[in-house]
């Protein structure tokens, strides 16, 4: 494979220590440790919103089913959270001590087979990171070999979403239903409710987080990102050159689901709960939203739009809690009316352009971003 | 020219500390003075809470967008109804009470944010909040972690008690029980057909109303078929209805859902007046959009009806539509979140304190004789007593009072023999 020289470009470099600057220094100094813990919860959307540039931005491929992932990993993690909160002393109250509650309400007397790996930390771990990628590479597989694309494969993970959402609601007595797993307490014996564990959990969401920054910005250097945004332009171009174009396919599309489980697991930790809300439809669409509006070529304009979205949802709910869904809707169409290459667009068509005239002499090489947003100017499905 | 200078600016300065310093003793009394019948902040309020001279704090955390918003909206209105009338009365220990509105927006991890918002930023009092159990389920951890006040006002599943939580509805077995020996009595009943939303509350209450007629009444349960939330199609069900023919159809479906059953029961030709229904989930404020006449008949068994026949239920309804409008109707859970702002008023001032311990040591055995419902108290388990009671819906959308208990029933959260 090949890789340029330099890992990132200059406006690049600029986005990655504005970046870190914000969420390692800024944010820590300036906020409580309540705000804090909700900008952690933010953060974790920005994992599904880097894995969406990757798999939307660059390959194409819209995915309105990210929340699926998203959901298994998040409930890989509080499987393992709940089975720890659920120790006999704790649940001595119920019927059926030592399982989760939600079990016991249901009359479910032993612990189901497929919940015995959550024992294990390490065995979680795996899972957070397989359950998904194995779910997406059949979904993956069985489209793309197929040659299903584009707005059909849209509609068919919006159909996984729903089918996930009505088997964990209908599946109560295994999943915990619309209640969710809730009353999520300790990680092996640390508790992770109270302010020094939320700041200790934040700052590993954002080592994580600039972690899967780096691989997609890795896999975006290489052949294999060419190859991608190749795809999306002309796909039988590709296809007609020798490429196998579905495996290029299934790689994106597996890698954004994990980087989306990631996210989910970081949730469970973050927030101490989990629910069938975050599976559903409208919350993967939310998340397809928050790419937009950051920019969807961009990586760095993911993590924003995530921040950005939801700093607005929450601060808008805030100050107008009967009006703001009209709020954040009109916001939502004057983005896109107004900027269709969301924030990462305004940066190259109005920042960008001042950084380079202060700083001359190199202008002829920040050329990448703004390359891949001009490239972006007609949507590519 | 300097010094004089300087002894001109310092001497009037040093005069106004001297003075300060004299009056020093008389501010120390000034607040015992002044609120001679409102006792000072610090003694009452030793935990930060948002108290000041004059204002107390309080959230109200209930959906204001999204599918539960219908249902909640009564809740929300009658809080601050309540509010307004205790704030006209003095407010709490000579304080009035300022209310925050917190959007749950039907999605259970928003409750749970922003009712840690209300508990750690704003440093609320007491919240008066939530309406589905699993709104409740989420917002719990958050209150025994920040150790916050919540006032719950729907009838639920029961199998919890915190010390935390005022439920200011009905739980399980004292919804139900006493209306199936009612209808076992009054029609004879022995059959029942048991029809739910898929959910923990419908589950757990239809399994206590299973041991009941089984072991109490020494009835038969000839079907339980449960449906998802905002399921529209019944016909299934209703044909097994038709085919098994129960004494009793015994509901417990949720929402939207109520519209298309009810219509579709009456389209299959099954006539409420002749067939028996028990309801525990339909008040009214579903019957405004399932419509009186889809309805007419049915059985509903619960605390509090629109219409009861009382002197506090007689001066509630009228200031209720007053503030509202003329056209709203309040329901069950809309009287109990009524009850929540007094409960904690009256709870605030026996413990004279705001302190969210005390008030949770002070809660059992506050009782309220203004409910519209006639009377609740609180029982150690912080559940209130309450009467239960059947009414029939009429045509024009209200339930005539059938039956009531004589005396209060008792709330049991873990009730033995029906797990």
């Amino acid at each position: 494979m090949i890789i340029s020289s330099r890992f990132f470009n200059r406006s690049e470099l600029i986005g990655f220590v504005a970046l870190a600057a914000v969420l390692f220094l800024i944010l820590p100094l300036t906020l409580d440790v309540f705000r804090l813990n909700l900008v952690a919860k933010y953060l974790t959307y920005a994992f599904v919103a880097v894995g969406l540039v990757l798999c939307w931005g660059y390959g194409g491929i819209l995915s309105l089913g990210q929340g699926v992932f998203f959901g298994l990993g998040g409930y890989c993690m509080a499987m393992f959270l709940k089975l720890e909160a659920s120790s006999v002393e704790n649940t001595k109250i119920q019927s059926t001590p030592g399982i989760p509650d939600f079990m016991d309400w249901n009359q479910i007397t032993s612990l189901p087979l497929f919940w015995q790996p959550f024992h294990s930390l390490s065995l979680t771990i795996l899972a957070i990171i397989l359950v998904p990628g194995l779910f997406a590479l059949i979904i993956g597989t069985a489209m793309f070999k197929r040659r299903v694309g584009g707005t059909y494969f849209a509609i068919i993970t919006q159909a996984v979403a729903a089918i996930l959402t009505i088997l964990i609601v209908g599946q109560q007595g295994y999943t915990g239903g619309i209640n969710g797993m809730t009353d999520l307490r300790t990680l092996k014996g640390w508790d992770i409710r109270p302010d020094h564990a939320k700041v200790i959990l934040y700052f590993v969401e954002v080592v994580l987080l600039f972690a899967c920054i780096g691989i997609a910005q890795f896999i975006r250097l290489t052949k294999l990102g060419r190859i991608l945004v190749a795809m999306r332009e002309q796909e039988d171009r590709v296809r007609f050159s020798g490429y196998s174009v579905a495996n290029f396919k299934i790689f994106a599309f597996c890698m954004s689901a994990i980087f989306a489980a990631i996210g989910g697991a970081m949730f469970a930790l973050n927030v101490g709960f989990m629910s069938p809300s975050f599976v559903g439809i409208v919350p993967s669409i939310e998340m397809v939203i928050y790419t937009a509006v950051g920019g969807r070529t961009s990586i760095f304009g993911a993590v924003w739009g995530a921040l950005l979205v939801n700093f607005a949802k929450t601060s808008l709910s805030e100050s107008f809690p009967q009006l703001w869904l009209f709020g954040l809707g009109a916001l939502f169409i004057a983005v896109v009316l107004a900027f269709p290459n969301g924030l990462s667009g305004l940066w190259a068509d109005y920042v960008q352009p001042r950084i380079d005239r202060l700083l001359p002499s190199r202008k002829a090489k920040s050329g990448a971003w703004v390359d891949n947003s001009v490239a972006d100017g007609a949507p590519a499905e | 020219m300097s010094d004089e200078a300087n002894k001109g600016l310092l001497s009037p300065l040093r005069r106004k500390l001297l003075m300060g310093m004299a009056a020093l003793p008389a501010i120390t009394m000034l607040p015992r003075a002044s609120f001679a019948q409102a006792p000072a902040t610090s003694a009452i309020n030793t935990t930060g809470l948002a108290v000041t001279d004059t204002e107390v704090t309080v959230g109200i955390l209930h959906s204001a967008t999204g599918t539960m918003a219908i249902s909640e909206t009564g809740s929300i209105e009658a809080e601050k109804l309540a509010i307004e009338q205790i704030n006209a009365m003095g407010g709490v220990l000579g304080r009035k009470i300022k209310f925050i509105q917190e959007d749950g927006a039907s999605d259970w991890p928003t409750f749970a944010e922003k009712a840690k918002k209300l508990l750690v930023n704003d440093k609320v009092a007491a919240i008066m909040g939530c309406w589905t159990s699993a709104s409740r389920k989420a917002v719990l951890p958050v209150m025994e972690q920040y150790n916050g006040m919540l006032y719950y006002p729907t009838f639920y599943e029961g199998l919890e008690q915190s010390k935390n939580v005022i439920y200011t509805g009905q739980e399980a077995t004292q919804q139900i029980l006493a209306g199936l020996n009612w209808i076992a009595k009054e029609k004879g009943a022995k059959s029942f057909f048991f029809i739910g939303s898929d959910y923990i509350w419908p589950r757990t209450s239809n399994k206590i109303a299973r041991k009941h007629v089984e072991n109490v009444l020494k009835g038969k349960v000839v079907g339980e078929e449960y449906y998802p939330l905002g399921n529209t199609q019944f016909n299934s069900v209703i044909n097994k209805i038709k085919l098994t023919k129960p004494d009793v159809i015994f509901t417990d479906v949720v929402g939207g859902s109520n519209v298309a059953f009810y219509k579709q029961l009456k389209a299959a030709g099954i006539d409420l007046s002749k067939q028996a229904l028990l309801t525990i989930s339909v008040t009214e404020d579903e019957i405004d959009g399932i419509g009186g006449e889809n309805i007419a008949g049915a059985y509903a068994c619960m605390k509090y009806f629109q219409s009861l026949d009382n002197p506090n239920n007689k001066t509630f309804v009228p200031a209720f539509k007053k503030m509202w409008g003329e056209k709203t109707v309040i329901g069950d859970v809309t009287q109990a979140a009524y009850l929540g702002p007094w409960l904690w008023k009256l709870t605030v001032e026996k413990a004279g304190s705001f302190d969210v311990d005390k008030i949770a040591a002070a809660s059992p055995g506050v009782e309220f004789k203004g409910a519209p419902e006639g009377y609740v108290r609180i029982h150690e388990n912080h559940h209130l007593w309450s009467k239960t009671r059947v009414g029939r819906a009429k045509l024009d959308g209200q339930f005539e009072l059938i039956f009531e208990t004589a005396d209060l029933v008792e709330p049991d959260p873990f009730p033995k023999g029906y797990q």
